[in-house]
């Protein structure tokens, strides 16, 4: 079976306005979300409590509320989580009471009023500690673009690595623009998706990068359009049959992962989906405009510039 | 031109073999046990704990299935968990307060695998149930501590070398000690710098008024706080052997930060209270001159003597107490429950250290016949627990302290003093529980999510590529095995986010086969002859697999320095799915491609769809 036997090549990059133009749309609209609405952030970052409370019937939400109004804890979220008789009870960091002592007083309270309830997670993070999370995932996000930035720029060439990470920067903005806009909850393990994410669609990039250069050294006399249209179609097929087997995977997790793995999939996915998309049709324009040419990436230096600029109008 | 030396048949042949072995105690599953520690660093872990363990359960004819020992101590694997529970209780009485007992999960691995070192993945909490805390140590407390028994360090050498002095105190960290001359605040410098030499000093002030500032270096700072640290971690560890659990784990997290995590453990509560218990001890001297009735009195009604505190004894009786700190709780090295030989009253038997000892012998030299107090400062309470009178210079490091009521409150008062006192408070910033009935479902829905994704992608492969396929999707499941293989032989601690990157991993992995297997198809299609193509898709695509599985690996290095706990878990995964799917996909898949294809004259097709 062959799903993508493509005769001719396609003309990926004459349509190089068209898809840069989508992608600094749905960018600008990210970018838009992320400032209006902004990331919900999970306790992991915020600080509080999260517990997971489980009951052997369904669960009396409103009794819950009672029994946290009764103790004198304010601002409790109370809600059903994956069935009735499960619940998630959220409060925000309080001051005067120490982690130790919060956990203590709502399960002792729950078990009061419901001897059944059984307290099957609690995640108590001070507010320091959310602090440094901000600082830590920063700095993660920034070590990962300089150090694939620096390994592009090494195995091929800078032009190749800049258009690489502002494509998968991309990427990585688009995805919060949808957790901001969906107001999913955003906790580490959509960081860590995130970053991975960061890492497998830069292969992508890699993977049209090496047919380009490849394609330099073959094709001696096409323009550097054609050669990198060659490069696109050639790979497709791999790229989409790829990205449906990882897709697959995740889909397995999205469905079998609960709770916990649920936004982590749901990261990956759209990590994966605006992936294929970015890392062909975003890099490698980026790449063309920012000159990319048989002779910076094989090192022969027959071409002048004023040549370059030539070949890579569209 | 397909076909591989014998040797890299072997090399394949003997990972996969070395995989297998180490992956298969992940299928045995695990038996309740008891494991028994000795809690007290003196005794000794050997044949005669092991000898005494099996005679208590034969003469309480308790069945049991296994029993040895390792390094954590002795394990004794039970059929069930009632036998479990019945064998702990009996343990407990039989051994006494030396041991800890606690109940635990033994891993069924056969012994011939457990000779070759080969265990199953340790799971993290998220999988396997407990408890999980952070706690942040309070190191400006530490530092205003030391500070705080500079003053006292001061005001004997001062006195020992008759300096005069007429004020000293401690302002935030820095000592101030006020002097009426120059001349004499100069000679109290050069003693000093002499004796501490780990502080700065500084002389200000004119006419009669002099203050020699003394204040710690950042050097000494770092130590202090290392110290505190450390000491805290110590400390930890004895309470929690107090607790009996299995397998704690207290850490080191940064540079003022203590990790403490108890698998298996539910009862929060309990946990909490040992590891937020605040007790710390101090000896401090009774003032003997102010103790008269009438002065007492004043000062339960406020009017306490300057530079004393007042505090109550167990029977409620006032005591006034110096402020100045003899010793403190870490000076303490030991602490036992003991008799008096004369009167065969209870007592405690307390051993200190090097300094300890000093600073106790001077002190007991210079009060025979004074009381001296015992205070135990229990958040935010003080009470004296014994307040004897010195009969003799004590030295040697050894003290009776007496003013017991019973044998039982000799031995809770030494366990309280051998736990120890923290160096610095300590506050829990983060918790997390996961009750074992959730460890359980994150277990399953991992593993679901890895076998069906895994189940899906063979079907879309075999479907898809055919031959070559199938040989990718063995290749795939040879990754799954390593990387299983190599995550029990590290015994890195696996989560859910683990889990999930063993998934993601094998998502990614086939991302090498598939550019082989199009690259393959691809040179058929320029009419290449079927072997050459085979050699060429696997050259050609070899470069861009190393340079796609850098940038990947980039990013899982990243993850693994700044994250934390369960993000660190899915980092090393991710790095080690990475380092495993080079082999499997490029090495492992070649190798079946060459037994299926290498050794054939003519191939009219190849099977790739």
């Amino acid at each position: 079976m062959e799903l993508f036997r493509i005769k001719k090549d396609i003309p990926f990059m004459s349509y190089g306005r068209l898809t840069t133009s989508i992608s600094l749309i749905t960018f600008v609209l990210a970018i838009f979300f992320l400032l209006h609405r902004g990331l919900n952030y999970g306790v992991d970052f915020t600080g509080g409590t999260v517990m997971e409370v489980h009951y052997p019937k369904a669960a009396n939400i409103e009794q819950i509320r009672q029994v946290m109004d009764a103790v004198g804890l304010k601002d409790v979220t109370v809600q059903n989580f994956g069935s009735s008789q499960d619940v998630l009870i959220r409060l925000p960091v309080k001051k005067e009471l120490s982690i130790a002592q919060l956990s203590e007083k709502i399960s002792t309270a729950l078990k009061g009023a419901d001897a059944g309830a059984e307290v099957r997670r609690v995640e108590s993070v001070g507010s320091q500690v959310g602090e440094e999370l901000y600082e830590n995932g920063a700095l993660a996000l920034l070590l990962v673009c300089a150090g694939i930035m620096g390994y592009l720029a090494l195995r091929f060439e800078w032009r190749f690595a800049v258009a690489a990470i502002i494509a998968n920067m991309h990427d990585v903005i688009i995805i919060l623009g949808f957790f901001a806009f969906f107001q999913w909850e955003f906790n580490l393990t959509v960081l860590a998706a995130i970053l991975a994410v960061l890492g497998y669609s830069v292969n992508e990039s890699v993977v049209v990068f090496d047919r380009v250069r490849e394609n330099f050294k073959k094709m001696r006399k096409a323009t550097a359009v054609h050669v990198i249209d060659n490069a696109i179609t050639r790979t497709m097929s791999r790229t989409i049959i790829t990205h449906l087997m990882t897709q697959t995977m995740v889909c397995s997790m999205l469905f079998f992962g609960g709770e916990t793995l649920h936004n982590f999939s749901l990261a990956l996915t759209i990590g994966i989906l605006f992936g294929i998309y970015s890392s062909v049709l975003v890099a490698c324009p980026i790449a063309m405009w920012l000159g990319v040419n048989r002779a910076n990436l094989i090192g022969d230096t027959e071409k002048k510039p004023k040549e370059d600029e030539a070949a890579v109008a569209p | 031109m397909n076909r591989y030396p014998i040797w890299k048949f072997v090399l394949i042949g003997t990972v996969f073999i070395i995989g297998l072995l180490y992956t298969i105690p992940n299928f045995f599953g695990e038996s309740p046990a008891v494991q028994i520690s000795p809690a007290k660093t003196s005794l000794k872990l050997d044949e005669g704990l092991l000898q005494k363990v099996e005679s208590t359960l034969k003469l309480a004819n308790i069945p049991f299935d296994g029993l040895f020992m390792d390094a954590s101590g002795v394990k004794v694997r039970f059929a069930n968990t009632d036998t479990q529970l019945l064998a702990k209780d009996k343990l407990v009485a039989n051994l006494g307060k030396d041991y800890t007992v606690a109940l635990n999960l033994v891993p069924q691995t056969p012994n011939w695998l457990q000779s070759i070192g080969a265990k199953p993945m340790y799971l993290g909490l998220d999988l396997r149930g407990g408890v999980h805390f952070l706690l942040q140590v309070d190191m400006k407390a530490a530092l205003d501590k030391a500070a705080e028994s500079t003053v006292g360090d001061f005001r004997m050498s001062l006195r020992k070398e008759k300096i005069n002095y007429y004020g000293i105190e401690r302002q935030g960290q820095v000592v101030v000690v006020k002097f009426e001359s120059e001349a004499e605040a100069t000679k109290a410098r050069n003693l000093l710098a002499k004796d501490f030499s780990d502080l700065t000093y500084k002389i200000s002030g004119s006419d009669k008024d002099f203050s020699l500032t003394a204040s710690m270096s950042v050097m000494a700072q770092k130590r202090i706080q290392e110290f505190a640290l450390k000491q805290n971690l110590q400390t930890l560890h004895n309470r929690i052997n107090e607790l009996g659990v299995a397998e704690p784990i207290v850490q080191q997290q940064g540079l003022d930060r203590i990790v403490v995590q108890l698998p298996g453990v539910q009862d929060t509560a309990k946990a909490k209270e040992i590891l937020g218990r605040t007790a710390t001890l101090e000896i401090r001297m009774v003032d003997e001159e102010k103790s008269d009735m009438a002065t007492l009195q004043k000062a339960q009604t406020g009017q306490v003597p300057f530079g004393d505190e007042l505090f109550a004894d167990r029977e409620g009786r006032p005591v006034l107490v110096k402020k100045n700190v003899v010793l403190t709780g870490d000076r303490i090295t030991d602490a036992g429950p003991g008799v008096n030989g004369q009167n065969g009253a209870s007592v405690v038997n307390v051993t200190l250290d090097g300094r300890g000892a000093g600073i106790f012998k001077n002190v007991t030299r210079e009060n025979v016949g004074k009381r001296m107090a015992i205070l135990l400062i229990e958040k935010g309470s003080t009470e004296v627990i014994t307040a004897p009178v010195i009969n003799e210079e004590i030295g040697g490091g050894r003290v009776q302290i007496s003013g017991m009521t019973n044998a039982q409150e000799a031995t809770d008062i030494s366990l309280l003093l051998r736990a120890g006192a923290l160096a610095a408070p300590m506050e829990i910033i983060e918790e997390r529980t996961v009750g074992p009935s959730m460890g359980e479902e994150n277990i399953r829905r991992g593993v679901h999510s890895t076998l069906w994704g895994f189940a899906a992608i063979a079907v879309m492969m075999i479907v898809y590529y055919l031959v070559f396929g199938g040989v990718s999707v063995m290749a795939l499941g040879v990754n799954l095995l390593l990387l299983v293989a190599i995550l029990s032989m590290l015994q890195a601690t696996l989560t859910l986010p683990g889990l999930a990157a063993i998934a993601l991993a094998l998502g990614m992995a086939i991302d090498a086969n598939v550019l082989i297997n199009e690259r393959i198809r691809e040179e058929l299609r320029n009419g290449n002859t079927p072997q050459a193509s085979i050699h060429a898709g696997y050259d050609r695509a070899f470069d861009t697999i190393l340079d796609s599985n850098v940038t990947t690996l980039i990013a899982g290095l990243a993850l693994f320095m700044f994250g934390t706990g369960p993000i660190k878990g899915f980092a090393v995964v991710h790095v080690l799915g990475i380092m495993t799917s080079m082999f499997s996909a490029v090495l492992v898949s070649r190798a079946l491609v060459n037994l299926l294809y290498g050794y054939r004259r003519k191939i009219e097709k190849l099977h790739i769809g």
